[in-house]
């Protein structure tokens, strides 16, 4: 805490240019290269998007050949969950939890700069494996054995890369979990605590739990191919399932990791636009903190038809069916938060409220996916592609985008304009379900995912998610367009910025110092 | 103002979401999960629709309640907000009431799932192995095996030709079975995972290498139904379909018969000399569907993923070299070991044209015999 009370204004001066984002070591900064970092990845993995669209626009291969287009539905999931989705919201937690806690900054700033430095690196390795010899990775992102080991020359980068992304991960976790347990203001005991900064700290402990356990899954991939080990392999006495087992062992609670952020930001973004407390605070708190918990025992519900005992799949099936009930908690509580408020609709409001709807869709089929009977017809088929996008696009990254919006204003100091913004929430939301919905008729029809194309039963449905995805795709231009132009100008923000916010990022100029808080507010 | 803008937002959804049904009416378009036709599938069709309707009235509550709210409470009606929070009694309610709806959904999915795994006296069991990219069966006891691999020609695929009514859901050699039997399925794989689904038949089982899986089915109706490979598989994962025909007993008994006596006149011929002719014109055949896929119909691979067989080392270089790379494989490349896949007369035939074609012309005859010897 000292280092906040020495800071004096000649701190103020910082390096210009290039080398200012290189060096920095101030939370804002790094958080922006987080958010343009996430930003950028979010255009490069929709394009691939697109491309995928374009390919199952119609029945035949009309525009790549299936080999490649492997390699699009993989480096796509791989670069929106490591690339995009992870990177905003660490980006979000680097601006937002120092302001949020009364600091002046991240506890560990070096570690904060390279731990965002490690990303292009990682990116670049990643999308540079599109140009190897035997292209980029075409087995999936969950990397399965034996078929991820037929990867040309870009297996090493692969795991070079996923290697490099758990890195920067586990650094940013460490990173956010000792400023949150440090360096709050005094007064501000851990229950005070905004929901953003509490589930960034459940996630965190979570991305270090699991983050090492990929890693290991993937040297042991890389041992598997290039030193004779056997881990994996069936001939020489190993299991192939088995890396199903420690991949999803990472892989739930990593779904966790990517929502967990954001019911933290649609709890603080519908009580300001309901302008009344949110319901239950503590009792989202230990939804959360249930929700994190159960994550790490529900693996297996992704491996149904492996072939496990009977008993592993009830086990695997309860434990599943169990996560509806503090989910169903939060989504109650945030109704029962918009009930009898005094509302206003302005964009970061739209997008939380879509959130709600729309990951409730999500969490629906999710409890349809628990029960193992009928997961044997959904499981990898495109209702489970219809599931978890749902969970994912207008879930996390329509909390994403809700949150840009409401903080943006704070950290700019200009408004963004009003109406383009409702513009570009009107047009996600309608190209968003457009794009996904028709995706759960296919899947309960009986088409797979990951294939390149399909019977001509499938037909219909894929034109309409195409046009859905292509529309969407281009709305996304707006975003970028919406951004550039406030962080350009528009009218001033006041500090308060909206009616109803509560907590002490709004105590800060708008845009807010430099350091944070170079004196601990007093919270009550 | 605001809901008028919604209703005009939803005319524009629904009557755009209509345009596009109607512009492809020709597909025929299924909405819900499939009955199929066994006890299986039945069970999943019924829990399916118990979830689904559990969830839509839970989605009319909650959404009901968030519509009534984003209508009624908003500032621009005057609406003031309440100050009530934090209230244990509703916390209780809306944990216990999800927790026993849960109970109520977990018995008759506990039920059926014991049902599905319940390992019960098979009248019939058949070994499925899955290769990159075509299924092998293998029924048991009857000494009746065979490969299946899709038989979409590929100008389909490109776009060149009409596509038929089964476009990518047909095989050469379709799985047949007999209906009100019992048959167990022992699921296995020759490279990668698999996984082997016909959506009527209610039921998934992934095909991976060093395990054996089981699943049943009891077909209560006659007719042929179709699926495909469930799980990524590489390259031509989409391009492996699985048709499975129902008969009665008598007609599947016929086709039994008929298997049998085929492969009795093909090991009968595999001990006399096959000339080049013969040999290269059934290699022909053998690489389009097995070899093909990779190695490609020219010769000259994928660079840098599947090797050119024109002018390999390997293709122009000693016989028995050669012979061994196809019976035995690459272990750890995607290049499987064909033995278990190939009789002699098709691993001779295909080894001869891959000898002599694409300008290899080494002028070597491989006979079925030599590939006996080398097994
Ligand atoms: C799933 C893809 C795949 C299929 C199908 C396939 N191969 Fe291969 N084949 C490979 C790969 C990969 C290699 C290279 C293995 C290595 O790295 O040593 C290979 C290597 C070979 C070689 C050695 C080439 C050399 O120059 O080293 C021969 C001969 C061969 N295959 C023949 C066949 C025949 C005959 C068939 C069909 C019966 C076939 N392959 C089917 C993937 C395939
Ligand atoms: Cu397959």
């Amino acid at each position: 805490m000292s280092t906040a009370t020495t800071h004096d204004a000649h701190h103020e001066e910082h390096p210009k240019g290039l080398l200012r984002w290189v060096f920095t070591t101030n939370h804002k900064d790094i958080g922006t290269l987080y958010l343009i970092f996430a930003l950028t990845m979010f255009f490069i993995g929709g394009a691939m998007a697109m491309v995928i669209r374009a390919e199952l626009f119609q029945p035949g291969l009309q525009f790549v050949n299936p080999q490649f287009f492997n390699s699009m539905t993989t480096m796509h999931a791989l670069i929106m969950v490591f690339g995009a989705v992870m990177p905003a919201f660490v980006g979000l937690a680097n601006w937002l939890i120092p302001m949020m806690i009364g600091a002046p900054d991240m506890a560990l700033p070096r570690m904060n700069n390279w731990s965002f430095w490690i990303l292009p690196f990682a990116g670049t390795m990643l999308i540079g494996t599109l140009f190897m010899q035997g292209g980029a990775p075409a087995g999936g992102w969950t990397m399965y054995p034996p078929l991820v080991l037929q990867t040309g020359n870009a297996f090493p980068f692969l795991i070079f890369s996923v290697h490099l992304l758990g890195i920067s991960s586990i650094m940013g976790a460490i990173n956010i979990i000792v400023t949150i347990m440090n360096m709050r203001a005094p007064g501000m005991t851990m229950m005070k605590m905004p929901l953003f900064v509490w589930t960034w700290l459940i996630t965190a402990y979570l991305l270090i739990a699991v983050m090492p356990v990929l890693a290991g899954a993937v040297t042991m991939l890389l041992t598997d191919r290039f030193f004779g080990t056997s881990f994996f392999n069936a001939a020489g006495g190993g299991d192939p399932v088995l890396f199903q087992h420690i991949f999803w062992f990472f892989g739930h609670p990593e779904v966790y990791i990517m929502i967990l952020p954001a019911f933290g930001i649609v709890s603080a973004i519908i009580p300001t636009f309901a302008r009344k407390r949110l319901f239950g605070y503590s009792s989202m708190v230990y939804a959360t903190a249930s929700i994190a918990f159960l994550s790490f025992l529900v693996w297996a519900h992704h491996m149904f038809t492996v072939g496990m005992p009977l008993t592993g799949e009830l086990f695997f099936m309860y434990a599943t069916m169990l996560i509806a009930v503090p989910t169903g908690v939060k989504v109650f509580n945030w109704v029962a938060t918009m009930w009898k408020g005094s509302m206003t609709f302005e964009t970061p409001m739209l997008f939380s409220i879509a959130f709600v709807m729309l990951f409730t869709i999500g969490g629906f089929s999710g409890l349809m996916m628990s029960m193992a009977p009928v997961d044997f017809q959904y499981h990898d088929t495109y209702f489970i592609v219809a599931h978890f996008h749902y969970v994912l696009v207008p879930g996390a990254v329509f909390a994403i985008f809700a949150a840009v919006y409401y903080w943006l204003p704070k950290w700019t100091g200009n408004m963004y304009d009003e109406k383009l913004g409702k513009l570009h929430f009107w047009l996600s939301t309608i190209f968003v379900n457009v794009l996904f919905f028709p995706q759960h008729f296919l899947g309960l029809a009986g088409m797979p995912r990951r294939i390149p194309d399909y019977s001509t039963q499938f037909a219909g449905f894929n034109e309409i998610s195409s046009i859905g995805g292509f529309a969407f795709g281009l709305t996304q231009l707006l975003f970028l367009y919406i951004l550039i132009k406030t962080v350009r100008g528009g009218s001033k923000a006041t500090d308060q910025v909206w009616e109803g916010a509560e907590g002490l990022e709004w105590t800060l100029s708008s845009p807010p110092p430099y350091h944070s808080f170079t004196v601990a507010p007093e919270v009550k | 103002m605001f809901v008028s803008k919604i209703k005009r937002l939803l005319t524009a959804v629904v009557g755009f979401v209509l345009l596009f049904s109607v512009g492809g009416a020709s597909a025929d378009y299924v909405l819900n999960l499939r009955q199929g036709v066994t006890p299986i599938s039945h069970d999943a069709y019924d829990l399916h629709m118990f979830v689904f309707k559990i969830c839509v009235s839970i989605a009319v509550v909650v959404f009901g309640a968030m519509f009534i709210s984003i209508l009624k409470h908003r500032k621009s009606k005057g609406a003031v907000p309440a100050q009530f929070h934090e209230s244990t009694t509703v916390e209780i309610i809306w944990t216990v009431v999800p927790f026993l709806i849960l109970i109520a959904m977990a018995i008759p999915a506990t039920k059926a799932l014991v049902v599905a795994e319940k390992p019960g006296q098979p009248d019939l069991e058949i070994k499925v192995t899955g290769y990159q990219w075509k299924w092998g069966y293998e029924y048991l006891g009857e000494n009746v095996s065979f490969i299946s691999a899709l038989s979409t020609p590929t100008a389909q695929i490109y776009n060149k030709q009409p596509k038929g009514p089964n476009y990518l859901l047909e095989v050469d050699h379709p799985l047949v079975v007999p209906v009100h039997k019992r048959v167990r399925m022992m699921i296995t794989a020759g490279d990668v995972i698999h996984s082997w689904w016909v959506p009527d038949l209610g039921m998934k089982k992934d095909a991976i290498p060093g395990y054996i899986n089981e699943m049943w089915f009891n077909i209560e109706k006659e007719g042929t139904y179709r699926g495909q490979c469930a799980e990524l598989c590489g390259k031509d994962h989409g391009f492996m379909p699985i048709v499975v025909i129902a008969k009665n007993e008598a007609d599947y008994r016929k086709w039994l018969a008929e298997q049998k006596s085929k492969k009795a006149a093909d090991s009968a011929s595999a001990d006399r000399d096959w000339s080049m002719d013969e040999l290269k014109m059934r290699g022909k055949k053998v690489f389009a569907s097995n070899c093909a896929a990779c190695h490609q119909a020219s010769g000259m691979g994928v660079p840098g993923v599947f090797p050119a067989l024109k002018g390999s080392s390997v293709a122009t270089g000693p016989k028995i070299a050669h012979i061994n790379t196809v019976l035995h494989g690459r272990p750890g490349t995607a290049m499987s070991a064909f033995a278990k896949q190939l009789n002699d007369i098709d691993l001779a035939a295909v080894i001869t044209y891959e000898r002599n074609a694409w300008g290899n012309n080494t002028g070597d005859l491989v006979q079925p015999s030599e590939i006996k010897a080398a097994r």
